[in-house]
C-alpha cells in the first residue's frame, strides 16, 4: 500500500541504559509524518534524539516501542540492509580499501545489477556529484568535500525511496558548507528523493528545509515550514534555539477578545494580539524578534517601552543595541544600517524607547 | 654510499641507527654466519666440528638424500627428511588455521566488550604467557593423558566406555600447538579488528550488504594485516616448534624441530642440524615473501 508520505513516526520510543544503569529515552513517544519528496530537517542541540530518530529510520537501531512506516510498509523491526532508504553518514564512513568506483557501486553490486550497468551509472553518479573521472581513485586521496559528494553518489546511486543524511556538513569548512548547502538543495529537487536531514545548525535547517522539526530531549518541540517556525515559535525553547529572541516575563492582567494585557513588573505594560485563551495571573513571556523591535520610533497604538542602552554592537549590515528597562526586563533591539552614512541611533547611556506592535511578539508559556 | 657518509645529514642518520644496526649484527647475524659455517664443515667424532674445519656440501645433500648419510642403512628411505619437513609445514598450516579460526571470533567478542572488560579479558589472553611454556605443555598433558582429566570427566559421565587416545600422536601435538601459539594469534588480529570503525558495518547494511557479505567484503579485508600478522606468526614458529612435540607426542610424531633438537643432542650431528636449521629458515621466508607478494598493498604497509 502505497502511502502520502514517505516516512511515518508513531509514537516512537528509545530507551537506553545509561552506564550508571539509569534508563534514558533518548527519542520520547514522538509521532512525525515525513511527506513524499520534502527536505525534512531533524534540527536540535546534541543530545536532542535526532541521531537516534534517524537512526531507527536507517535500521541501525530499533526502536523500544512504536512504529515506523516506510511508504506506508512497516519497518520497525526490519534489519537495515533490507530497508529502501540510504545514509550519508557524518564522517563519509566510504570503504577505505576499496576505489571510488567500488565505494559508488557496491549498492548495486548488493542487488545483483550486471557490471557493465554498474560501471555506467557510476560515470553518471560521479557526473551528479560532478566529480567525473574519479573512478580509480581511494578515498585517502580525496578532500573532504570531494568524499562527501562521493558519499553522496555511493548513497543516491541507488534510487532509495528516502536519502538520510546525518550532519553529513558538520566536517566542512564554513565556505564549503554554505556551498553544499545550495548544492544539495538543487540536487535534491532534481532528484526528487525524499531527504531527511539531521542538524544542530538552525541556519542550515533554515536555508535547506522544507519543513523542520525541532527537537529537545527527546520531544518534538515543533514541525513545521521554516517560516512557520521562525515567526510562530511554539515554546520558548524554539524561538530561542532558532534566531535571536527577547523574553521580557510578565503576568497576564486581563484579556479583551484577542488583546492580551501583560504587566511586566516594573517595566510598564504591553499588548500582545493572541489567539490563545489565558487566565488572569498567569506568567508568560513576550516573545519578541530584535529586529522586529525599533529604536526612538515610536509606534501608534503599538508597545513603546523606555529604557536606557547598555551597549552597541556594530556588525556591519546591522547595529545592535541592548537596553535595560526600568525592571530587570533586558532587550536587544537591531537596526538594519540602511543609509549610506552609517549614523548610531543612540549611544550607551541613551535613554531610549524601544518599540514594536502589538501583532509582533507572542505570549509563551512554556 | 660514500655520498652518504658525507652529507651531514647522512652521518646523522648512521649514528642513530648504529646502536640499533649493531644489536642486529651481534645477536642475529653474526649467530646466523655461525650456523652457516658449522652447516658447511665435516662432524667432529665426539659431536662438535672436526678440526682443522675441512669443508663440505654433504650435510645439504643429507637432508634431500637420507641414503648419502654414512650411517645409512640398506632399506633407508632417500626422502625421510624432507617427508618430515613437509609433515612439519601441513601441522603448521593446520595449527595457523585453527589459531585464525578460533582467535578471530575471540578478537571480535573482546573488541565489543565495555573498556573494563576488554581489559580484564585481553589480561586473560595474556596470563598464560607468564607460565613456562613447557609447565603449560605438561599441564596440557596431564589433561589429555589416558587416565587425565578430559578422559576421567567422560567415563564418569559415560560418555565414553573406555579411554579416548589422546596423548602421543598428532591430535596431542595439534592441540598442544594450538593451544600454545593462539595468544600469538589474538593478540595482532584484536588490535586490527579494535581500530577497525564499526560504522563502516553500518554503511555496508545500509546499502543492503547482509551481514555475512558485509563482513567478507568490508570487515574483513579490513582486519587482514592483523590475520596475516597471525599468521606468521603462528606458523614461523609452529614449522620449527620441538618441545611441544617432543612432549605432546611421546617421540612418535616427528618435526622439523625435534630433528634439529635431535642433531644438537643425542644425535651429536652440529653440521646436519645446522644445514636443517638453514633449509627451514630459508624456506619460511620464501613462503613468507611469496605471501607477502600476493597480500594486497594495504596489508603490506601494516607490517
Amino acid at each position: 500500500m502505497a502511502s502520502e508520505f514517505a516516512v511515518e513516526m508513531q509514537d516512537i520510543l528509545k530507551q537506553f541504559v545509561t552506564p550508571e544503569g539509569g534508563i534514558l529515552a533518548a527519542v520520547n513517544h514522538v509521532t512525525m509524518q515525513i511527506k513524499d519528496g520534502e527536505f525534512f530537517s531533524l534540527l536540535g542541540p546534541s543530545g536532542c534524539g535526532k541521531t537516534t530518530s534517524l537512526r531507527m529510520i536507517a535500521g541501525f537501531e530499533l526502536p523500544t516501542d512504536g512504529k515506523i512506516f516506510i511508504r506506508g510498509k512497516e519497518m520497525s523491526q526490519v534489519p537495515a540492509f533490507q530497508r529502501p532508504v540510504n545514509t550519508v553518514f557524518q564522517q563519509y564512513a566510504l570503504f577505505p580499501h576499496m576505489t571510488v568506483e567500488q565505494n559508488i557501486q557496491f549498492g548495486l553490486e548488493m542487488k545483483g545489477v550486471p557490471r557493465a550497468e554498474r560501471s555506467r551509472r557510476v560515470s553518471e553518479a560521479l557526473e551528479m556529484v560532478r566529480l567525473p573521472g574519479m573512478e580509480m581513485r581511494k578515498p585517502k586521496q580525496l578532500s573532504g568535500g570531494q568524499q562527501q559528494r562521493i558519499a553522496l553518489a555511493r548513497a543516491l546511486i541507488n534510487k532509495p525511496e528516502v536519502l538520510l543524511l546525518d550532519e553529513p556538513l558538520g566536517a566542512l569548512d564554513l565556505k564549503l558548507r554554505k556551498e553544499m548547502q545550495l548544492e544539495l538543495k538543487t540536487l535534491q529537487r532534481e532528484v526528487g528523493i525524499t531527504f531527511i536531514y539531521v542538524t544542530h545548525d538552525q541556519e542550515e535547517a533554515l536555508t535547506m528545509s522544507d519543513r523542520i522539526a525541532v527537537m529537545s530531549k527527546g520531544l518534538a518541540l515543533q514541525i513545521g515550514a521554516p517560516e512557520e517556525i521562525y515567526e510562530r515559535p511554539a515554546t520558548k525553547f524554539v524561538a530561542d534555539f532558532i534566531g535571536e529572541t527577547n523574553f521580557l516575563d510578565g503576568v497576564v492582567r486581563a484579556q479583551n477578545g484577542t488583546t492580551v494585557e501583560v504587566d511586566l513588573p516594573g517595566t510598564g505594560t504591553v499588548y500582545v494580539e493572541s489567539s490563545r485563551k489565558f487566565t488572569n495571573g498567569q506568567p508568560v513571556s513576550v516573545a519578541a524578534r530584535p529586529e522586529k523591535m525599533s529604536l526612538n520610533n515610536e509606534i501608534k497604538d503599538g508597545n513603546n517601552l523606555k529604557g536606557r542602552v547598555e551597549e552597541v554592537i556594530y556588525i556591519g549590515t546591522d547595529t545592535h543595541y541592548g537596553v535595560r528597562f526600568a525592571g530587570s526586563h533586558k532587550a536587544r533591539v537591531r537596526e538594519q544600517n540602511i543609509s549610506q552614512a552609517h549614523k548610531e541611533i543612540a549611544k550607551t547611556g541613551d535613554e531610549v524607547t524601544v518599540s514594536f506592535t502589538r501583532t509582533s511578539p507572542r505570549l509563551l508559556t512554556e | 654510499m660514500l655520498k652518504f657518509f658525507r652529507g651531514k645529514k647522512g652521518f646523522q642518520l648512521f649514528g642513530l641507527l648504529s646502536p640499533g644496526a649493531l644489536w642486529i649484527l651481534l645477536f642475529f647475524n653474526l649467530p646466523i654466519l655461525i650456523v652457516l659455517f658449522i652447516s658447511l664443515v665435516e662432524r667432529g667424532r665426539a659431536g662438535g666440528i672436526k678440526l682443522p674445519p675441512e669443508y663440505t656440501i654433504a650435510n645439504y645433500s643429507q637432508f634431500f638424500n637420507a641414503c648419502s648419510s654414512q650411517f645409512a642403512g640398506p632399506e633407508c628411505d632417500p626422502f625421510l627428511y624432507v617427508g618430515i619437513f613437509g609433515h612439519s609445514v601441513r601441522i603448521g598450516l593446520i595449527v595457523t588455521l585453527w589459531c585464525i579460526l578460533l582467535g578471530y571470533p575471540l578478537s571480535y567478542f573482546i573488541s565489543k566488550q565495555k573498556q573494563i572488560w576488554r581489559d580484564a579479558l585481553m589480561i586473560l589472553v595474556i596470563i598464560p604467557f607468564w607460565t613456562n611454556f613447557l609447565v603449560r605443555t605438561y599441564a596440557l598433558k596431564q589433561v589429555l593423558a589416558t587416565e587425565g582429566l578430559l578422559n576421567s570427566f567422560l567415563m564418569n559421565l559415560n560418555l565414553i566406555n573406555q579411554p579416548l587416545d589422546l596423548l602421543f600422536n598428532e591430535f596431542a601435538v595439534v592441540v598442544g600447538l594450538i593451544y600454545g601459539y593462539l595468544p600469538f594469534a589474538i593478540l595482532p588480529m584484536y588490535a586490527s579488528i579494535e581500530k577497525f570503525d564499526h560504522t563502516l558495518m553500518e554503511a555496508a547494511a545500509d546499502l543492503g550488504a547482509p551481514p555475512r557479505r558485509a563482513f567478507w567484503r568490508v570487515m574483513l579485508p579490513m582486519t587482514m594485516p592483523g590475520v596475516v600478522a597471525a599468521l606468521v606468526l603462528v606458523f614461523v614458529p609452529v614449522v620449527g616448534a620441538f618441545i611441544t612435540p617432543d612432549i605432546m607426542g611421546g617421540g612418535k610424531v616427528e618435526m622439523i624441530g625435534t630433528l634439529i633438537n635431535r642433531q644438537f643432542g643425542v644425535a651429536r650431528n652440529w653440521p646436519f642440524g645446522s644445514s636443517m636449521s638453514l633449509i627451514l629458515m630459508l624456506l619460511v621466508l620464501i613462503g613468507v615473501v611469496l605471501y607477502f607478494r600476493s597480500s594486497t598493498e594495504e596489508t603490506r604497509r601494516a607490517m
